[in-house]
């Protein structure tokens, strides 16, 4: 963060009163809205889901508090409402890269550009879903079959890749809302610098709304530049 | 898993689309006195009887419902503005009028909870359920445009809509790239579970109408054949759109 600078740039202005602006739930409700529509999973919002544990901790504290000391009821079950809400959302967000670590495990574990999207405990869980689930099918299944058709990665020996191994498909298409302008891309997913008399580069601005592919905007919403929606 | 849409079926469901909009502020106008509340999606108050605030829109309603406070209803939801619109949808034939992004949404909520605060409710009622209608014809009417294109600028839909849209012009656009580029695509659908796979073995849904094709305002396209283009539009046409 520039803490040096004398004078801050209209952009940067603009940017530190969203930041400042931007709550909590605000952050975290993109986040969840990101990681339902990717088809991927994304990088974990470490700070983000501490900050908001710490919150909703703080807050359960007080809400119980209100109920002991008999305070007002329709102020406590306001709290409660507002609590429900973060609770939701929280709960919801790991849910669901959860759903997306136990259709992909196999290629998380492979990969180590995805692995280190997990947060430490998601990395155990997938450790250990992979053994049962391993474990499991040579116990039911695999030990039966032929020799050479005996691994869970590949259909049989001969095969030059985990062939098994399902993939998360980043051509599919997502409903895309623009925050900051992106760069000019080409819609094959290649970028190179801008030419702009051909017409298949495309280039977002603030508050368009988009349908496309998400192979090639993959770092843009990685940038924050587009959420999904 | 309580509350949580499947995703083979719809991306977000209703409810999860209404718990969105209920965090946009409304304005409220409270009959008590109540000291500021601190959330921890934000502070809001302190509340005086007689004096307008903006609260989240499940806030309003909560106090609402306990008969503490009266609802303002937005700008946008005066009968002026909503048969301006409604004009603007029935003469443009490719554009959407600029609609607050949870209009449908907003405006469900307020017609079941605060009836009596707003001015000529049944007008309102009627121009709202007009312009959804004249919108959603709009988008299910114009998708002749729709001939292999990469990516499709939508201005102005609203989040409901999107919602309802979401899951056929995801796959249509995916059938699309995948016939216009079939080296590109690994035919990974065999090993994975629940991706969909163009047109045959889709998981069903509940139809109800026969197939309509939706238009759209398309920028960039690519070239496909045209036999090729056909036998898309006919796959295309299986999939009815959900209401």
């Amino acid at each position: 963060m520039a803490s040096g600078s004398e004078e801050w740039s209209a952009a940067q202005i603009d940017d530190y009163e969203t930041l400042i602006s931007t709550t909590d739930v605000e952050l975290l409700k993109r986040a969840w809205r990101n990681e339902k529509a990717a088809p991927e999973i994304l990088p974990f919002e470490e700070a983000l889901v501490k900050r908001a544990k710490e919150q909703i901790q703080l807050m359960e504290e007080t809400v119980d508090d209100f109920a002991e000391s008999g305070h007002d009821p329709l102020i406590a079950s306001l709290y409660q409402m507002d609590l429900d809400r973060a609770q939701f959302l929280l709960r919801s967000y790991l849910r669901v890269r959860l759903q997306k670590i136990e259709k992909f495990m196999f290629y998380i574990w492979k990969s180590d550009t995805h692995r280190n999207r997990l947060s430490t405990e998601e990395e155990k869980f997938t450790e250990r879903c992979i053994r049962d689930i391993g474990k499991h099918l040579e116990e039911t299944v695999l030990s039966k079959l032929a020799d050479n058709y005996q691994s869970v990665l590949k259909q049989s020996i001969i095969s030059e890749e985990d062939d098994m191994v399902p993939e998360p498909q980043l051509d599919t298409f997502v409903v895309a809302k623009c925050q900051r302008a992106t760069r000019p891309l080409y819609l094959d997913g290649s970028r190179q610098s801008a030419s702009f008399d051909r017409d298949d580069h495309f280039q977002m601005v603030p508050g368009d709304l988009c349908i496309l592919r998400y192979r090639p905007f993959q770092e843009e919403l990685m940038s924050g530049n587009i959420s999904l929606v | 898993m309580a509350g949580q849409s499947d995703p083979h079926i719809s991306l977000l469901s209703a409810q999860e689309v209404e718990f969105m909009a209920e965090d946009e502020l409304i304005e409220i106008v409270p009959n008590m006195r109540m000291d500021s509340l601190n959330f921890i999606c934000g502070d809001f108050g302190p509340f005086l009887p007689q004096i307008a605030t903006e609260v989240p829109l499940w806030l309003a309603v909560a106090l609402k419902k306990r008969g503490k406070c009266a609802i303002r209803p937005p700008q946008w939801m005066s009968v002026e503005n909503l048969t301006r619109i409604l004009e603007g949808e029935r003469d443009s034939q490719g554009a959407f009028q600029a609609l607050p992004f949870h209009y449908v949404e907003i405006s469900t909520l307020l017609f079941d909870h605060a009836r009596d605060d707003i001015p000529d409710m049944y007008m309102v009622r009627s121009l709202v359920e007009d312009i959804r209608d004249v919108r959603v014809h709009k988008v299910e009417t114009s998708l002749e445009k729709f001939s292999g294109t990469s990516a499709v600028k939508i201005p102005n839909l609203s989040a409901m809509e999107v919602n309802i849209i979401r899951p056929f012009v995801g796959r249509a656009l995916q059938a699309f790239y995948k016939h216009d580029n079939p080296e590109k695509i690994p035919d990974v659908d065999r090993a994975s579970s629940g991706q969909t796979r163009v047109p045959n073995n889709e998981p069903r849904e509940d139809m109800s109408e026969g197939g309509k094709i939706v238009p759209w305002m398309i920028i960039y396209s690519k070239n496909i054949q045209l036999d090729q283009a056909s036998k898309v539009i006919f796959f295309a046409l299986q999939r009815p759109l959900r209401r």
